[in-house]
């Protein structure tokens, strides 16, 4: 493929329009938005690949994060297989690319960061140290909390949705509160503190690229496992590579991919191969 | 593409994620991820 192309197929621009459509195409029940529900059909048997909650008025799919905790914190089973199943089948596929392509949380993300804002903060002190807060996260809000903080029937709180989800607040609070009287009746603290969050991401997400990718996202965390053996994966030619240092100058998620290709925090959003002069870098299927 | 070039771990491990997933489906996890998916999950939105 020649630059011209590359720089076209990984700028920000066709990647957006993907996300866009992807986002779009997997919350389009126009009639929750119109009437303040979700949609109730068989589709949500099935989970999509980004961080999506399944409370949004237009959503077709279930969010793969929720669905988890729903199967740990049913009383009924304590290995959820099939949302594991789900998430190694996507991760052991295209590891993070989900996040850099798929996931409408992350593309809200993106174009966050775009706005101008008076300082822009790529790295700092502290950041490489709240990288593993997701793993944390994870371990304890998605499947330590909901396996064994149980009520008195046996069951659980979704704890990452309930306490922390930002996503939940955007997709289905916000909307479904607009919408729909019986909701806004029912706001309290709950409400409000996840508003806090979310105000507090947005603003953060003006500052530094993707947050909550960087340091909160449980799904993020699942999927940067399996970056190390997914198929579809980053490669560097060092025969081609001039050490020029552009790629991980332009990589908003501080990951040096001449040195790293594999890194847990690259979201395969391609920008360094748009960036590479002398075309050393690529997205392929094989080991090197 | 050569034995050494192909990515063996990763199909391996897609193949076992369907296979888990079809157990998964087969003892009713797919049922409960379906019935907390379609009634608004209060948790999610704020409320409950
Ligand atoms: S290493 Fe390249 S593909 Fe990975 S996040 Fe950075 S710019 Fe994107």
């Amino acid at each position: 493929m020649d630059k011209n192309k590359k720089k076209k197929l990984y700028g920000d621009g066709f990647r957006h329009s993907v996300q866009a459509l992807w986002g779009i195409a997997t919350n389009s029940f126009i009639t929750g938005f119109l009437k303040g529900r979700i949609y109730t059909g068989k589709l949500k048997y099935l989970c999509v690949p980004g961080l999506n909650c399944y409370s949004c008025p237009g959503a077709l799919g279930s969010c793969p994060i929720g669905a988890l905790q729903a199967v740990f914190g049913s009383g009924e089973h304590k290995i959820a297989f099939y949302v594991i199943g789900f998430l190694m089948f996507i991760g052991a596929v295209c590891g993070r690319f989900v996040c850099g392509w798929l996931c409408p949380f992350g593309l809200m993300q993106d174009l966050l960061h775009k706005i101008p804002f008076p300082k822009k903060i790529k790295d700092f002190k502290a950041d490489r140290l709240l990288r593993y807060l997701k793993y944390i996260i994870l371990a304890l809000f998605v499947i330590i909390l909901p396996m064994f903080a149980l009520d008195e029937y046996g069951m659980s709180d979704p704890w990452f949705c309930k306490y922390i989800c930002p996503a939940g607040t955007l997709e289905g609070g916000l909307p479904l509160a607009a919408l729909n009287e019986g909701i806004r009746a029912s706001i309290g603290w709950l409400y409000t503190y996840k508003l806090a969050i979310l105000a507090v991401l947005i603003i953060a997400s003006l500052i530094i690229y993707r947050p909550f990718c960087k340091y909160i996202c449980p799904l993020g965390a699942i999927y940067s496992t399996f970056n190390k053996i997914s198929v579809f994966k980053l490669r560097c030619d060092e025969s081609k590579c001039v050490s020029c240092g552009k790629c991980a100058r332009v990589c908003k998620m501080n990951v040096d991919p001449t040195r790293i290709p594999d890194s847990a925090e690259c979201i395969r959003c391609g920008k360094c191969i748009s960036e590479c002069p002398t075309q050393a870098l690529k997205f392929t299927a094989k080991n090197k | 593409m050569n034995k050494k070039n192909f990515p063996y771990k990763g199909i391996i491990t897609a193949l076992l994620g369907l296979v888990f997933m079809f157990f998964g489906a087969y003892r009713g996890e797919a049922d409960i991820v379906l019935s907390k998916a379609i009634r608004v999950c209060l948790e999610c939105i704020g409320i409950g």
